[in-house]
């Protein structure tokens, strides 16, 4: 009964979805103030029943219904209830439940928040979110509904949760990932509410900013958490893969990261807007082109969901209806749009320029090596090509240097007009200084002099630099220098954290990449390896029982200078419901440097293959990551900021309706 | 004032293009280049056993592991097996190191590697695919072609 | 025109009289000016569109084959899964429309599809086989103690030499064998309703309607 209850109420809100996407519209073109004002309670309806679906589905995974085919599929009563509950989202329909649940909550959320905006901008943007939400409901009534029951008879035990999956990273991964995604689909909004009512003007880009970056922000979080999690999951010390559905969810981050820019310089400065305007498009589309590659089998992948030529058709239809209407309207709307203001080409706004084309091109490159076998596959009749990270490596590494360089020469740079000579007069000490203070610790402490890694290295510090010193600048000549450094707008502290965790997520994946050894080892207990002045000693092997598994497990002590550091336990699982093998691999996790031991096949009486890892500066990636996203998210709490938008609605709302 | 800021804009709007026309030429020309450099190939038994394959080229390779056919080094982790495509067309695979989780004989496999002269598969990386029930297309080709060439019709299946 | 109307709108204060200005003010109306740059954007996003539509066509191409249709099953001598001693054989399988099912205990979907292969083993009178593949036989006796046996006999294919016999690709497949040994259908994936409603069952009557003519004939 409750997983009917939960498809109707799907349903229901399906009808609730499509009131919003069309009675505040009807208001806005019938100039009916009470039905553009209907969007707030719809908005809410909406939510609670979505809620309300969602639950019913949490409540067939924690009381193991599994005559309901998706609870069947991907759990199982002995499943730890944490995982039931993670299962949720574990394969396509569950998880794309969650992305509606996302959805509404965006659409409530910026009802909610959004008080202040003139009602016809409101109506306007709860239509386009409502729209996308019918969209969404109908694609997972339609061809992916986790209410079907595989009834009169069904199966008295699940066939169990992926084990890959069976892990905290991947219980807050996916939703991290879809408040990004879905995230995008605001600023989106924003930008054809403002397309449709022909004001181009900035205050827009003021409405778009803090729900862009705060969509960014947890997609920020969402990757940095996925890719911790192929570390120590996969069982294969890599932490990033150029998968297509890594990609998927990179393009939009890269798009996202140029939109916030031009955001910030189509507020401040009145420029870029058409710019902006398209990038916002641009943003949500990549984020529905992942769902599209992820979702319809098309590449295939690591994490992809099954195959159903009926979901990719549907998505592909999706797809062209809302990024072709889109950036049709942008097309016939966006022409004769005028910057308020002119720049220099050394200003901050053409630095800024400089960053949102090199990010484009970024995730252009990553766009084209991800459908590449696509067309290839196209235009040969059927041969299947692979594009390997080295590709990736190539084209958009040295994009990304060239956007670092430009990040560290813009920190400081005044908006308008910064003339050169200051900027050179500013940067060079910096400069130079990073470059012989990284040279002078490699040479001191690495095994290796790897240029590359000095160049790196010393954009990263020099990043740092310039970043500190533009912090104490702001109060240098301040009479009370602890209050000014308070008085500091939050959103400048956002993009100090940001631009931080740049510089730190750098420094780790260039010393990862170039310094990590690693060994692929046969060990029988007492064996002893060595691998970066760390022994490794296989003390015994064990079998040992968990909740839903059983698994071998080694007993490896870490030894260095012969005095015992650590010991790992790496285990080789077999889950119980399914049979499935799962490497689970083991780590000691240090500022400086991970040691991880991942356990292979029994190769031969007591003999095991063992992979050895030795990891420094890994840790950085992920803490890097965080700070952005920190960043991502104080810019939002910026009470400055909250106050002019409070006062720009007022005049909004006078302007448009008097 | 008005007539500088004008000027400021057509030569800023110049060097735009310029820029753009320049950095996007380059961009596409780089990526192309990378592409054609970094494109991996696949290879089925059948071409492989034919000799259609390049001889110390990075490829990739595929098929079924044949059942029986994994042979373990008794002092390192060397490892060979027979790749098939389940009809005549066998070829040899060697690999050192972690073989996936799922790498079991009857399922499928895709390696990258290279060829050496002896015809020997060296694989560099075995590929691991995260689901038992998930066949790789490639692999799924192989064996489809593999049956197209008996001459036999290809009915409507579904997955 | 429209330029005007948006100044109002931005300038802000002025007082709309009536219904008909405000209408205008919310909707103006659509410029008519076009700048051919900004359909770059679009046509980009229809070439990619027509790449994904090619892929996703061709990756339609990439269902597999059912290979041996029209073939005689072929031939085996492998033990019964609960009677060791039993030897199975080919002609085992002839006489009547059967299924037979591959499947093992390391296959999820196996434990998915079970109920309605019991169902139709139980309720449509098809007899049903069952190849143990790539398995461990105490494991599928276990297994299949947990979720019951609706097979008549169950081929012990512990090397998968019978699977690739047959170019099994993974578990579940499903066969119809006709009455003379003949593999008429396979199905990848497991089976449900759908699938035994849609495809299964009507073969299996259309096969059944063949051998009654054949009957009839003799």
């Amino acid at each position: 009964m409750i997983a009917e209850l939960g498809h109707f109420s799907l349903i229901l809100a399906l009808g609730l979805a499509t009131c919003l996407a069309v009675i505040p519209s009807l208001g806005v073109y019938r100039s009916r103030m009470a039905w553009m004002q209907l969007g707030g309670s719809l908005s809410l309806g909406v939510f609670v029943f979505v809620s309300l679906s969602f639950a019913c589905l949490a409540n067939a995974f924690i009381n193991d219904d599994f005559s309901v085919a998706y609870v069947a599929r991907n759990s199982n009563s002995a499943l730890p209830i944490q995982y039931k509950v993670s299962a949720i989202w574990g394969a396509h329909e569950g998880s794309f439940l969650l992305w509606i649940l996302v959805m509404s909550g965006w659409t409530l959320a910026v009802s909610l928040f959004s008080q202040g905006l003139s009602v016809d901008m409101r109506a306007r943007v709860l239509a386009v979110l409502g729209t996308l939400n019918v969209g969404f409901m109908l694609f997972i009534l339609l061809t992916s509904n986790p209410f079907d029951r595989s009834l009169p008879v069904f199966p008295l035990e699940g066939s169990d949760l992926n084990p890959l999956l069976q892990d905290f990273g991947l219980i807050v991964h996916p939703p991290m990932l879809y408040m990004g995604y879905v995230g995008f689909a605001v600023p989106f909004a924003f930008a054809i509410a403002t397309l449709t009512s022909g004001r181009l003007d900035s205050a827009w880009a003021r409405w778009s900013r803090p729900w862009t970056n705060v969509a960014w922000a947890f997609l920020t979080v969402g990757i940095t958490l996925g890719s911790w999690w192929a570390y120590y999951e996969l069982g294969w010390g890599g932490w990033w893969f150029w998968d297509a559905v890594e990609n998927a969810s990179f393009m939009p981050w890269l798009v996202g990261t140029a939109l916030i820019h031009s955001l910030a310089a189509t507020e401040k400065r009145g420029v870029f807007k058409s710019w902006t305007v398209l990038l916002a498009l641009f943003a949500f589309s990549f984020s529905l082109l992942g769902a599209f590659l992820v979702r319809s089998g098309v590449l295939t992948s690591v994490h992809a969901f099954a195959v159903d030529p009926e979901r990719g058709m549907f998505i592909l239809i999706f797809l062209v209806l809302v990024i072709g209407s889109s950036l049709t309207l942008y097309a016939f709307k966006a022409s004769g749009i005028k910057s308020d203001s002119g720049f220099e080409i050394t200003s901050r706004e053409a630095l800024l320029l400089l960053n949102n084309m090199l990010l484009v091109v970024a995730a252009s490159a990553v766009l084209l090596g991800t459908i590449y076998p696509l067309i290839y596959e196209a235009f040969t009749g059927g041969d299947k090509i692979s594009v390997g990270p080295p590709y990736f490596n190539k084209v958009f590494v040295p994009v990304v240097m060239l956007l670092f360089v430009v990040m560290a020469v813009s920190t400081g740079s005044h908006w308008k007009k910064t003339s050169l000579d200051r900027l050179v007069k500013r940067h060079w000490i910096p400069l130079l200084g990073s470059v012989i203070a990284v040279s002078a610790l490699l040479l001191l402490f690495a095994s290796k002099f790897e240029p590359i890694v000095v160049f790196t290295n010393s954009v990263a510090l020099w990043i740092l630099v310039s970043l500190s010193t533009d912090w104490i600048s702001k109060v240098q000549h301040k009479r009370d220098k602890l209050a000014s450094l308070i008085k500091q707008p939050l959103s400048y502290y956002g993009m100090l954290l940001g631009h931080t965790g740049i510089a730190v997520a750098i420094i780790g994946v260039s010393i990862t990449i170039y310094y990590s050894e690693e060994k692929d080892v046969r060990m029988e207990p007492g064996s002893v390896v060595t691998l970066a002045g760390y022994d490794f000693r296989l003390n015994s092997m064990s079998k040992i029982t968990g909740p839903n598994y059983l698994a071998d497990q080694g007993e490896i002590e870490v030894l260095k200078d012969d005095e015992s550091i650590v010991t790992l336990y790496p285990q080789k699982r077999v889950y119980r419901a399914t049979g499935s093998v799962m490497t689970e691999a083991d780590m000691d996790p240090r500022i400086f440097r991970d040691l991880y031991v991942a356990l292979g096949d029994p190769v031969g009486e007591d003999a095991w293959a063992v992979r050895i890892h030795y990891k420094p500066f890994v840790r950085w990636i992920w803490f890097g990551g965080l700070l952005i996203a920190v960043g991502g998210f104080v810019t939002v709490a910026d009470r400055r900021y909250r106050k002019r938008v409070q006062r720009q609605a007022i005049v909004d709302t006078a302007g448009a309706l008097a | 004032m008005k007539f500088g800021k004008m000027k400021t804009h057509r030569r800023n709007r110049l060097l735009l293009v310029v820029f753009i026309l320049v950095s996007s030429g380059g961009a596409v020309s780089l990526a192309l280049m990378a592409l054609n450099e970094n494109i991996n190939l696949f290879y089925e038994p059948e071409q492989i056993v034919r000799g259609d394959a390049p001889i110390g080229q990075m490829i990739r390779a595929g098929g079924m592991v044949k059942a029986g056919s994994i042979v373990r080094s008794s002092t390192d982790l060397k490892v060979t097996f027979v790749v098939t495509d389940l009809r005549e067309s066998d070829f040899t695979m060697q690999y050192e190191g972690m073989l996936p989780d799922l790498f079991r004989e009857g399922q499928g496999v895709i390696a990258h590697g290279a060829l050496n002269d002896q015809g020997v598969f060296i694989a560099e990386e075995v590929l691991a695919k995260h689901d038992e029930n998930y066949m790789p297309p490639e692999v799924s080709k192989v064996l489809a072609n593999a049956h197209e060439a008996d001459g036999e019709e290809k009915p409507e299946s579904t997955l | 025109m429209s330029d005007l109307v948006g100044d109002a709108v931005n300038a802000g204060g002025d007082k709309l009289q009536d219904d008909k200005q405000l209408q205008s003010a919310l909707n103006p109306p659509a410029r008519q000016t076009l700048n051919k740059i900004l359909l770059i954007p679009l046509a980009v996003f229809f070439v990619l569109v027509f790449i994904l539509a090619i892929g996703f066509r061709l990756e339609d191409a990439h269902l597999l084959p059912s290979q041996l249709i029209d073939r005689p099953f072929p031939e085996f001598e492998l033990a019964e899964l609960h009677d060791e001693q039993r030897t199975l054989t080919v002609r085992d399988l002839q006489g009547e429309v059967s299924l037979v099912n591959v499947w093992a205990t390391w296959c999820p979907n196996c434990v998915i599809e079970h109920p309605e292969l019991t169902r139709i083993s139980n309720d449509e009178g098809v007899p049903l086989y069952g190849i143990n593949y790539n398995d461990d036989s105490a494991k599928a006796r276990a297994w299949l103690q947990r979720y019951g046996n609706p097979y008549r006999f169950n081929i012990v294919d512990n090397e998968g030499k019978l699977g690739i016999d047959l170019g099994v690709y993974g578990a579940p497949e499903t066969f119809v064998v006709d009455a003379s040994g003949v593999i008429q259908y396979k199905h990848v994936g497991e089976v449900s309703t759908r699938v035994w409603e849609e495809t299964l069952e009507p073969l299996i009557l259309h096969l059944r309607g063949q051998l009654e003519e054949k009957a009839g004939t003799d």
